[in-house]
C-alpha cells in the first residue's frame, strides 16, 4: 500500500479555503465534529499523481495563531501535537491574491512551526481586474516554499497543488522568523531551559490558552521564569510578534508583488454604496427577506404536494399489498405517515439553505452584520448576532455555534439564550399545515396571505428575540470589555458547487437527525395508540355494536367509530385525555396535546404524530392535511382547526423551547445548565399565556 | 487634541501613528491596524457608527470605542 500523505487546509476566513477544498477532494469528504466539541471537522481524500492518496482536513478559518475562539483551537492544538493522528506531513495555507499581505502573516507563523508549508494564492484570476502583478520566483525563494497561483472559481492550477503536495518533501522549512528577535533576553532564557524544543513552539504554548499535550504544559509551568511575565506584558510581546512578521512581509512584497491602482477595477466600492447606504442598505435588506419568504413559498408547493400524495399511495398500497397482521399496520400507519411528516418538507428546508448560504458567500452578510450593528447593541445583541438569528432560521443549533465568533460574552450569551425564538426550519413544518388549514388563500399587491402570515411569524420571532434581549440585557450584570471587528470580503458570485454541497450536507443532517427521532417516536406512538389496558379497549367492538344498534349505521360508519373508540382508550388516548384539561383552554384536543407533547423532543414531529395517531385505524388513502381538515372538535362540533384555534397553535409554537438538541447544544456552549433551564421554563411559559390569550379573545 | 481614527470622515485617509495596546484587540493588529499602515475610511453606519474601514488593503469595520484609541495623522489626497 502507498503511504498517504496528511495535508491540513489553513487560511482565512474568505479566501475560498473550502473552494480549494472541494475542487481537491470532490464528493469525497465527510463532515463530523472534533471530539468532544462542535467544532466542524471536514476531512477528505484526494488522489494525486502516482498513485499516492492524501488526507485532507479543512481546518476551521483563521486570521492567526493567537487563538481567540474554539474554532481557533482546534487549528492550533493540531498544528502543535505530532503525536495527533491527524498532524500533517504538509500545510497548504490557502490565501487570496488580493489580501495576500495579510494572508502571508499566518502563513509566516505556520512555516515558523518547522512543518513543510505550500503557499496557495487563490483567485488568481481577478489579478488583472486589480492590477496586480506577482513575482512568483522570487517570492518563493524568499518565503522558501512552493507557491501555486490558483483559481477555484476556473478549477485552474489544482493540478500543480497537487503536484506541490506529492512531492511536499522537497519544500524548506526554514523559519521566516528568527523567534528570537521579538525579545532576545525573553527567548534565549526559555532557549536555554528547553534546549531541544522548538522556541516559536513554546511561545505559543505560553500565549495560548488551549489545550496542549500535558506534558508541555506542565514543563514550562515547571520554570516559574517564564510565568512570571504579565499578561500585558505578553500582549505586548506578541503585538511585536505581529510588527516584527509584518516588516518581513512587506520587505518580501515591495519587490515581489506591484500593484497598479490606476488598473484596479472596483466592484465593492459601487455595491457598497448602495448596499451599506444609511437608507437603501436596509430598504435592500429588507426586500431581500421578503423575496426569500415568497420564494420559499411559491416554489416548493409544487413539489411538496407531490411527496404528501406519493406518501399517501405508499402507506395505502403497503396496506393492500402486505399480509395483513401487526406488522403491516406498523408500517403503514405508524411509520411511513411518519416519514412521509419530515420528507415532505425537504423542498423548503432545502430552499432555505440556499438563501442562506448564498448570502454568506457572496459576502453580503458581513455588510448586514455591519448595517445592525448600531441597532443591535441597543438591544444588548451585536452586528454579529445577526448572522446566528439569520441561520437560526435554518436551524437554531449551528446558528448557537456560530455565536462564538462574538467577542463579547455579555452579547454572545445573550445571542445564545434568544435565538431560538427565531423560526427554525423545524417550526416550519408546523406552520405550514396550519396556514394552509386556517388562513385563506387570497393574494394582496401579488403576494399571498398565507405567504404574508409566513412571514409575519418569521417577524415575530425576531422582534420577540430582540426584546428578550432588551430584557435580559438589564437584567444580566456582566463586565465585559466589548471587541468588535469584522471583516468586510470582496464581493464574490457565488460558487455553484460549493452552494450545492452546503445545501446537500446540511439537508441531509437535517433529513437523518430529524429522521430518526421521529421514527423512533412514530413506533412508539403507533404501539401506544394501537394497545390499550382496560376493557373499553379490548370490547371496543361490542361496546360499540350496543350503543349504536338502533341506529341503522353502515358498515364503514360502523369501523370508524369502533376505531375512534379504541384510539379514545388507547393508552396514547388515556394519556391524552388526562392532559387535555391543561390545554383544552388553548382550544386543543387530546391529539394536539400528545403531538405537543412529543414535540417536545423535536418540533417537526408534531405533523409526524398527527398523521401516525390520525392513520391508526383509517382506512382511506389521504394526505396529511385533508385528514386535519377532517377533524372535528369533540366538544364545539364543528372542524377542530379554525382560525383561532390555528392562531393559537402557531403562537405556541413560535415561542415554546421544543427542542432537545438545542438545549444540549446551550448547555455545551454556555458550560451550565442553569441557562438551558431558563430557556427552557421562560419560552414555553411564554407560549402557553399567549396562546391561551390568542384562543380566549379570538374564537 | 489627539487626532484618532474617531475623527476621520467619509472618503479621508491618514496613517496610523499610535495603537495603545491595552484597547486595541490582538486581532485587530493582526489585521495591519499598526502604526506606519495607511488607513481609509470607506463607510459609515448611521450614528456613525461602526466604521468601514480600509487598512492597509484590509476591509473591516470596528465600533467607534475601539477606533478612539487608535490615533492617525491626516493626509491629503
Amino acid at each position: 500500500m502507498s503511504k498517504q500523505i496528511n495535508v491540513a487546509l489553513i487560511g482565512n476566513p474568505n479566501t475560498g479555503k473550502t473552494s480549494a477544498f472541494n475542487a481537491l477532494t470532490g464528493l469525497n469528504q465527510k463532515v463530523g465534529n472534533y471530539p468532544g466539541i462542535t467544532v466542524e471537522k471536514k476531512q477528505g481524500v484526494c488522489k494525486l499523481p502516482r498513485g499516492v492518496k492524501a488526507h485532507i482536513i479543512d481546518l476551521p478559518g483563521t486570521y492567526s495563531l493567537n487563538a481567540s475562539s474554539l474554532d481557533e483551537n482546534v487549528v492550533i492544538e493540531l498544528l502543535l501535537n505530532k503525536n495527533d493522528k491527524d498532524f500533517p506531513d504538509v500545510a497548504v495555507v490557502v490565501s487570496d491574491v488580493e489580501n495576500l499581505k495579510r494572508n502571508l502573516l499566518l502563513f509566516t507563523q505556520i512555516k515558523d512551526l518547522e512543518i513543510p508549508t505550500i503557499l496557495v494564492i487563490n483567485m488568481a484570476d481577478r489579478m488583472r481586474y486589480k492590477g496586480i502583478s506577482l513575482d512568483i520566483d522570487y517570492l518563493e525563494e524568499r518565503l522558501q516554499t512552493k507557491i501555486a497561483l490558483v483559481s477555484t472559481r476556473k478549477n485552474e492550477g489544482i493540478d500543480h497543488l497537487k503536484d506541490l503536495i506529492t512531492n511536499y518533501k522537497d519544500i524548506s522549512i526554514t523559519p521566516c522568523l528568527d523567534t528570537s528577535e521579538i525579545d532576545k533576553d525573553y527567548f534565549d532564557n526559555l532557549r536555554k531551559a528547553f534546549p531541544n524544543q522548538l522556541i516559536y513552539k513554546l511561545w505559543l504554548v505560553i500565549t495560548q490558552d488551549v489545550n496542549f499535550g500535558k506534558t508541555d504544559r506542565k514543563q514550562i509551568d515547571a520554570v516559574a521564569d517564564f510565568k512570571t511575565k504579565s499578561k500585558g506584558d505578553l500582549k505586548r510581546l506578541q503585538q511585536k510578534e505581529i510588527i516584527k512578521r509584518y516588516q518581513f512581509i512587506n520587505d518580501v512584497l515591495k519587490n515581489g508583488q506591484t500593484i497598479d491602482i490606476s488598473q484596479a477595477k472596483d466592484l465593492r466600492a459601487r455595491l457598497d454604496r448602495v448596499l451599506t447606504h444609511k437608507v437603501w442598505g436596509y430598504v435592500i435588506f429588507f426586500i431581500i427577506l421578503l423575496a426569500i419568504f415568497q420564494a420559499i413559498y411559491d416554489w416548493s408547493s409544487v413539489p411538496m404536494d407531490f411527496i404528501d400524495n406519493v406518501f399517501a399511495s405508499l402507506s395505502e398500497w403497503t396496506k393492500d399489498a402486505m399480509p395483513k397482521g401487526a406488522f403491516t399496520n406498523l408500517l403503514a400507519e405508524g411509520i411511513i405517515p411518519g416519514l412521509g411528516g419530515i420528507v415532505i418538507f425537504i423542498p423548503q428546508i432545502a430552499f432555505l439553505f440556499l438563501f442562506i448560504s448564498v448570502l454568506e458567500e457572496s459576502g453580503y452578510m458581513s455588510r448586514v452584520v455591519f448595517l445592525m450593528d448600531r441597532i443591535m447593541r441597543r438591544f444588548g445583541l451585536s452586528g454579529k448576532s445577526v448572522v446566528p438569528l439569520i441561520s437560526g432560521t435554518a436551524c437554531a443549533i449551528p446558528a448557537i455555534m456560530a455565536t462564538r465568533n462574538i467577542e463579547s460574552w455579555k452579547e454572545r450569551l445573550i445571542t445564545i439564550l434568544v435565538t431560538p425564538f427565531t423560526t427554525c426550519s423545524a417550526r416550519l413544518p408546523v406552520y405550514l399545515i396550519i396556514i394552509s388549514l386556517v388562513i385563506p388563500e387570497g393574494r394582496i399587491f401579488g403576494l399571498g396571505y398565507q405567504a404574508l402570515t409566513l412571514m409575519l411569524l418569521y417577524l415575530l420571532g425576531f422582534v420577540t428575540a430582540i426584546s428578550s434581549a432588551y430584557i435580559l440585557n438589564k437584567i444580566l450584570k456582566i463586565k465585559n470589555k466589548t471587541f468588535f471587528v469584522v471583516e468586510m470580503p470582496n464581493y464574490k458570485l457565488p460558487l455553484l458547487k460549493n452552494v450545492a454541497l452546503t445545501v446537500v450536507e446540511k439537508t441531509k443532517s437535517f433529513v437523518f437527525g430529524a429522521g430518526k427521532i421521529i421514527l423512533a417516536i412514530s413506533i412508539l406512538l403507533w404501539v401506544l395508540a394501537s394497545y390499550g389496558p382496560g376493557s373499553e379497549f379490548k370490547n371496543a367492538e361490542t361496546i360499540v355494536k350496543k350503543e349504536y344498534a338502533s341506529q341503522n349505521l353502515s358498515e364503514a360508519e360502523l369501523q370508524s367509530k369502533i376505531a375512534s373508540q379504541k384510539l379514545e382508550y388507547s393508552f396514547i388516548g388515556l394519556t391524552g385525555r388526562a392532559i387535555e384539561p391543561a390545554i383544552r383552554p388553548l382550544g386543543y384536543d387530546w391529539k394536539i396535546g400528545i403531538a405537543i407533547v412529543s414535540s417536545f423532543a423535536a418540533r417537526e414531529v408534531f405533523v409526524g404524530t398527527l398523521a401516525t395517531i390520525y392513520s391508526v385505524g383509517s382506512d382511506e388513502e389521504e394526505t396529511i392535511k385533508n385528514r386535519m381538515a377532517g377533524e372535528v372538535n369533540p366538544i364545539l362540533g364543528g372542524p377542530l382547526f379554525t382560525f383561532a384555534s390555528g392562531v393559537s397553535l402557531l403562537l405556541f409554537y413560535a415561542f415554546a423551547m421544543q427542542c432537545m438538541s438545542t438545549l444540549a447544544v446551550v448547555k455545551r456552549e454556555t458550560n451550565s445548565w442553569k441557562w438551558p433551564a431558563l430557556q427552557l421554563i421562560i419560552m414555553s411559559g411564554l407560549a402557553y399565556v399567549v396562546a391561551l390569550l390568542a384562543f380566549q379573545f379570538l374564537k | 487634541m489627539q487626532i484618532t481614527l474617531a475623527h476621520l470622515k467619509r472618503g479621508e485617509r491618514a496613517i496610523i501613528t499610535d495603537v495603545s495596546s491595552i484597547h486595541i484587540p490582538l486581532k485587530l493588529l493582526e489585521m495591519g491596524c499598526l502604526p506606519g499602515n495607511y488607513v481609509e475610511l470607506v463607510q459609515l453606519a448611521p450614528f456613525q457608527d461602526p466604521m468601514y474601514l480600509n487598512i492597509n488593503g484590509t476591509h473591516l469595520a470596528i465600533r467607534k470605542e475601539t477606533a478612539i484609541h487608535v490615533l492617525i495623522e491626516k493626509i491629503d489626497i
